[in-house]
């Protein structure tokens, strides 16, 4: 069977490890990237079903400039943004409004800590 | 008199005059339009924009369009309404203005009901130009002080909700990979044998011990700021407070094969508290151990003038971009790239450093390289 390939990419690598498991409990095949520089690499050379791209890695926002490009190169690939920066802190993200959705690349935003049951529903949703 | 004003020019007050008498009007606002107060104590230079009003009624007049001035200087017997009437209406509608009685009128009584009302001081009539700059003075000292202590309430607030904000979000990723570990093992996901999550639940410690120690450190930090820790100055030697540093990140050190190398004098006698130069030993070479490369190596030197001496750790370790060394003394700030993912610290270290650099009068810096290495120096007052 064919299995989906999704790649994750994120700069904490208890994030890596944790979602690294789950993906696999949910029947997927990953690949990881611990820099927005270390998956272009990657995708130079392969495509994933899905990836899941961290908003802020390494100080900057290059989580978001990678969904980006992500989109720009290979726009059937879904990409999930994950962040740890919400509300609180005064910044929030989600497409909730069109604005929003216009300027923010990606097909979903999901707030850390991220729960395994709304992953996984997300997932099935924008890979078939 | 709300915003801050830069130093060296001149802020102009506004001070309005109400009084019946024209001609006592026309010399207090020529004595006051020319003058500018200035502190021995305090940078600001105060001008006045001077306007008079007759009487009381024209004065609230403009009251009540919501005009009002920085300084009131209010003569009492008036045809119309008198000062203390005035006094009355302004507290009744609770209108705060800096107000000097300026009258003739003296009695003990007047004088406490006036008080009472909230006058600041007062001028008894005839005045001399000296007089009433006199009490203007005092008048605009304490408008300045009372802008101070505002402003740095408003400070002190700003600063806090900064402070609390970032330890809340510095806390919260530790959090959320204890609970992912967490949820994990509920789950059971890598099977039913406890040994299958021997690995995470390592991680967890770790983890647990950056929290320990960014509240640590936060407690060193806030009392530095604070000036709440008591401090344990002393006449001491600081030659064996380096070696008893050395001694504890030795095993560290070990660990990476780290060749260390000294360079002090036999002995380097300073007024200082003992743990506050620890803590500034033990900084600099965890630093030095943590960022290293294995089988790198550590110079520390310490040298000593009459007044003052130098601490320098150099190691060859990742070094750190010109961009880096920028961001390096803000608090919580930490270098993040692919040489240092696996480095755990709570970003305060240097902000704590250089606090109690500070408290001796002292500076610290870097030079680095990235790939190459970095040089600590650290120069403290010896206090002789």
């Amino acid at each position: 069977m064919n299995q989906k390939l999704v790649l994750l990419v994120d700069d904490d690598k208890d994030f890596i490890e944790q979602q690294s498991i789950n993906l696999t409990a949910m029947g997927y095949q990953v690949a990881t990237a611990y820099s927005a520089a270390e998956a272009q690499d990657w995708l130079a050379r392969q495509q994933p079903d899905l990836a899941i791209v961290d908003l802020m890695m390494e100080n900057t926002d290059s989580g978001f400039v990678l969904s980006y490009h992500i989109k720009k190169q290979h726009p059937e690939i879904p990409v999930i943004l994950v962040t740890a920066v919400t509300r609180e802190t005064g910044m929030s993200f989600d497409l909730i409004n069109s604005e929003e959705k216009q300027w923010i690349k990606a097909d979903a935003v999901l707030p850390k800590p991220i729960r395994f049951e709304q992953l996984a529903s997300e997932i099935r949703r924008l890979v078939n | 008199m709300d915003s801050p004003v830069k130093e060296g020019t001149i802020e102009t007050l506004t001070l309005w005059i109400v009084d019946d008498e024209p001609g006592l009007c026309l010399g207090a606002a020529k004595s006051l339009n020319e003058y500018v107060v200035t502190f021995s104590d305090l940078p600001e230079r105060v001008g006045f924009s001077v306007t008079s009003f007759h009487t009381g009624e024209a004065f609230l007049e403009q009251v009540d369009l919501g005009v009002l001035p920085d300084i009131l200087l209010l003569d009492h017997r008036m045809p119309g309404i008198s000062g203390l009437e005035i006094l009355e209406i302004l507290s009744a509608r609770n209108i705060k203005l800096m107000t000097i009685m300026i009258t003739a009128y003296g009695t003990f009584e007047y004088a406490v009901q006036a008080t009472k009302l909230g006058a600041f001081d007062f001028v008894p009539k005839p005045f001399t130009p000296r007089e009433l700059r006199y009490s203007i003075e005092k008048a605009v000292r304490d408008l300045i002080l009372t802008r101070k202590a505002r402003q740095l309430e408003t400070e002190k607030k700003k600063v806090r909700f900064e402070m609390i904000s970032v330890v809340s979000h510095e806390l919260k990723s530790p959090i959320n990979a204890i609970e992912g570990y967490l949820d994990i093992m509920k789950a059971q996901r890598l099977g039913a044998g406890i040994s299958e999550y021997a690995a995470m639940v390592d991680r967890c410690m770790v983890r647990i011990n950056g929290m320990r120690k960014l509240i640590v450190d936060l407690m060193d930090l806030t009392r530095l700021e604070s000036g709440q820790k008591v401090r344990h100055v002393q006449e001491l030697d600081l030659v064996p407070i380096v070696k008893q540093s050395l001694e504890s990140i030795g095993p560290d050190a070990a660990v990476k094969q780290l060749a260390i190398t000294l360079d002090m004098p036999e002995a380097v006698m300073m007024t200082a508290d003992p743990t506050e130069l620890t803590m500034v030993c033990n900084n600099l070479l965890t630093n030095a151990v943590k960022y290293n490369i294995p089988e790198g190596s550590i110079f520390l030197t310490i040298q000593p003038t009459e007044t003052r001496v130098m601490i320098q750790v150099r190691d060859t370790g990742i070094g750190l971009s010109d961009d880096d060394q920028k961001r390096l003394f803000q608090e919580f700030s930490r270098i993040k790239n692919e040489q240092t993912r696996d480095i755990e610290g709570s970003g305060l270290g240097l902000s704590i450093l250089k606090k109690i650099a500070d408290l001796y009068h002292g500076q610290v810096s870097v030079k680095s390289e990235f790939g190459q290495g970095s040089t600590f120096t650290v120069t403290l007052s010896r206090g002789n």
